[in-house]
């Protein structure tokens, strides 16, 4: 019973300290800029962004892949593992589940954001064609976003309940937990249904997980253009989101825990787990772009090579080789040795993951574009080169900020360790229930 | 009446067998064939085998192209529209550009008509090759759209409806020939753009910001029985444009010739045939050729498509 009690005063949501606040000072910050540069954008059209008629997509989009690619992570953890019944995962679950919604939410909101006309997308529902790749991808990020949500929120609903105890003192809280618990009150018929619910849900998110990332790559790859021209791309796209997403798991396990004091929940075990985790991921990911590069780099031909000389020894070749190099070999070379998986280390690792994954985007969606089938002549000499413009940057940045706050704020009112199910794994639940009765 | 067209029918036919021998000596151009002179009463037409023939003027009905009903995204019934860029004749004189520029009223500073200097290799010839939308029967920027704001007519035309484009970009991307350009900041066209009615027919009448632009085909002269811009003003007779099932194209000159017989002749090709595009525009290989590329040199601008209107 002590145990019980303890638990849920470890894990029950709690105010900022006054480093939240500032945080979320700051995040906010960020957003009100972004909305400053997005106002400039309406107004004066997508000429202040760096990108023209060659370099058509630009940062843009190469965020919104990022996005996609993230939010992967909640089918990884949640569903892969939780079916493949590895229980050490469950204290990571809400995380990975918290950051697939928002970085969902982000996606869709980063497309509108790349449109020339975002005031006409109803035109979408109007006028929408299914032959279109955007079309699929509307589709199914939007289912996406309804199962990343439930499977968000029936976890939570033993946990809401919990809570609406927990906050007594605090009647308008209890009262929207109570609310938001569905009058959970842990009958067997309640289990046996919101089991169900959750193992029904987990097998649904992964064939929609796995369909929204190829539909992505396919928005590249249904085109002709030289390094989007690939039948690899999917499973590229996809190999390369896990990484991302383990990378950003990692990340947000180390802070959480520090700002939460969540030791003796998250512990060193899980990082070494997250580490061996994040090695497989990375492997595959670089067996995905050896095939990706040296492929195609063996036959050269004409477009092709223009293109790869780009990455490898030409303009894009620092960053191409900082990506290969410190987002994908180093961390597989730091985390095979368990040192390397201690928490600090890891933490440093997923950042590199994490800010390598960023910019591998870039590097998928910019140079192709500067290498058209055709020359690029009768344009100033600026549109020869794609340089994101410094509003472009702050919408991103606004973008990314958003993404962080709808975490932060779940955070703040959601267990981060979800209670029911800790407290049903460590046994907890069984004597608790006995005492009731 | 029925008898009144069977007899009618009956001299055209008997015409048609004295004609066709006078025809095969000459080439007689079939220049403006519509074009009535007064005093004349014969008029010279080219049948479908691409013998040209007289026929009284009484006889001959002019059929107006735009039908009653004509609808942008339908087109034109039974017209399927065709260019033939011959390279052999290009010198680089950017007229075609100019005109295009100007009747489209494009302020971007990417031309929707542009000529490539072009070198397949070191050790091959270097070429001037006019571009512009290929008007592609299976077009990739119309299958990408997600609104269907770019469209294919029944004619072969490839057009964008500037009023339901969404900006998302996907036709440029998935456009092998890079001929699509958008509007990023808000076009500065001169007033006349906004005269009439907004149709997709005239690409540029307006432009619209955040909108994707290109090359129309020209829809809004052939409706008036004239040639696209950059035919009209080509000095080189660079450009023929026509129907492909009249199998017959007609340059700024106003020479027309037998499409499947010039293509044949001058071993007409297409660009990126391999990618199954189909497009509508031919190109005659620059073969014999009848201009000096460098002079057209002279000419190039590497970076500027469009003078600046003041």
């Amino acid at each position: 019973m002590k145990d019980y009690d303890k638990l849920i005063q470890d894990l029950a949501p709690r105010k900022f300290g006054k480093l939240g606040q500032i945080w979320v000072a700051f995040l906010c910050v960020i957003i009100l800029l972004a909305m400053y540069a997005y106002y400039q954008q309406i107004d004066k059209g997508l000429i202040i962004t760096g990108m023209r008629d060659y370099a058509l997509w630009g940062i843009y989009i190469s965020n919104f892949v990022f996005f996609v690619a993230i939010s992967l992570v909640g089918s990884l953890v949640t569903a892969i593992l939780r079916l493949s019944g590895l229980h050490w995962s469950t204290p990571l679950t809400r995380i990975s589940e918290v950051i697939a919604v928002a970085a969902i939410m982000m996606a869709g909101l980063t497309i509108i954001l790349d449109m020339g006309r975002p005031e006409r997308i109803y035109n979408i529902f109007l006028h929408g064609r299914l032959q279109s790749p955007i079309i699929w991808d509307v589709l199914v990020i939007t289912t996406y976003l309804v199962i990343s949500l439930l499977l968000l929120y029936y976890p939570l609903l033993p946990d809401f309940a919990i809570l609406k105890k927990h906050f007594k003192e605090k009647p308008f809280l209890s009262k929207i937990y109570d609310k938001l618990s569905l009058n959970w009150k842990g009958s067997e018929a309640q289990e046996k249904i919101y089991n169900s619910a959750i193992r029904t849900l987990s097998v649904m998110i992964i064939p929609i997980a796995f369909t929204i990332h190829t539909v992505t790559a396919w928005l590249f790859a249904t085109t002709y253009r030289p390094g989007w021209d690939s039948s690899n791309f999917g499973p590229y796209f996809i190999a390369g989101a896990f990484v991302a997403g383990a990378g950003a798991v990692v990340v947000l396990m180390y802070v959480l825990r520090k700002v939460y004091h969540l030791e003796e929940y998250i512990t060193d075990f899980h990082f070494d787990k997250m580490g061996k985790l994040l090695v497989l991921l990375c492997l595959v990911y670089l067996y995905f772009n050896v095939n990706e590069y040296l492929v195609p780099a063996y036959k050269t031909t004409v477009e092709e090579a223009a293109h790869l000389e780009g990455m490898f020894t030409g303009d894009f070749a620092p960053l191409f080789w900082s990506v290969i190099i410190l987002g994908l070999i180093l961390p597989v070379i730091v985390l095979i040795f368990p040192k390397g998986r201690k928490p600090l280390p890891l933490f440093i690792i997923g950042l590199i993951v994490v800010f390598g994954a960023w910019w591998k985007r870039y590097l998928i969606v910019s140079p192709t574009l500067l290498h058209p089938f055709l020359p690029v002549q009768g344009v100033p000499e600026e549109w020869h080169y794609y340089h994101p413009t410094l509003l472009e940057w702050m919408i991103t940045f606004g973008t990314l900020a958003s993404a962080l706050l709808i975490m932060t704020i779940l955070f703040r009112y959601l267990p981060i360790i979800p209670i029911h199910e800790t407290a049903e794994e460590k046994g907890f639940l069984e004597t608790h229930k006995t005492e009731e009765l | 009446m029925e008898k009144d067209n069977k007899k009618s029918r009956r001299k055209f036919l008997k015409l048609g067998v004295k004609l066709g021998a006078i025809a095969s000596i000459g080439t007689v151009a079939v220049a403006k064939a519509l074009d009535n002179e007064p005093k004349e009463e014969m008029v010279e037409l080219m049948s479908t085998d691409g013998n040209i023939i007289q026929v009284p003027a009484s006889e001959v009905q002019e059929v107006a192209i735009k039908p009653e009903n004509y609808n942008s995204r339908e087109g034109f019934p039974n017209k399927k529209f065709v260019m033939v860029v011959d390279l052999a004749k290009c010198k680089n004189a950017l007229k075609c550009q100019q005109a295009c520029n100007k009747g489209h009223y494009i302020t971007g500073e990417n031309a929707w008509l542009k000529v490539y200097k072009m070198q397949e290799s070191e050790k091959t010839a270097p070429y001037f090759q006019p571009t512009q939308c290929q008007h592609c029967d299976k077009p990739p920027c119309v299958k990408v759209c997600p609104v269907d704001a770019t469209f294919k007519r029944k004619d072969g035309i490839v057009l964008i409806d500037n009023e339901r484009c969404i900006g998302c970009r996907f036709c440029m991307a998935a456009c092998p020939y890079s001929i699509r350009v958008f509007n990023w900041n808000e076009p500065n066209q001169p007033e006349v753009v906004h005269e009439e009615e907004y149709t997709p027919d005239h690409c540029g009448k307006p432009s619209v910001k955040g909108t994707v632009d290109k090359c129309d085909f020209c829809p809004h002269e052939t409706i008036k029985g004239e040639l696209p811009f950059c035919v009209k003003a080509c000095p080189n007779d660079v450009f023929a444009f026509g129907d492909a099932y009249e199998d017959a194209v007609t340059n700024g000159s106003g020479q027309t010739f037998k499409l499947s017989a010039l293509l044949k002749e001058k071993a007409g090709y297409r660009l990126m045939e391999s990618l199954g595009t189909e497009p509508s525009v031919f190109y005659l290989p620059p073969a014999d050729r009848l201009v000096d590329f460098e002079k057209g040199m002279e000419n190039f601008n590497e970076f500027k498509s469009v003078d600046k209107i003041e």
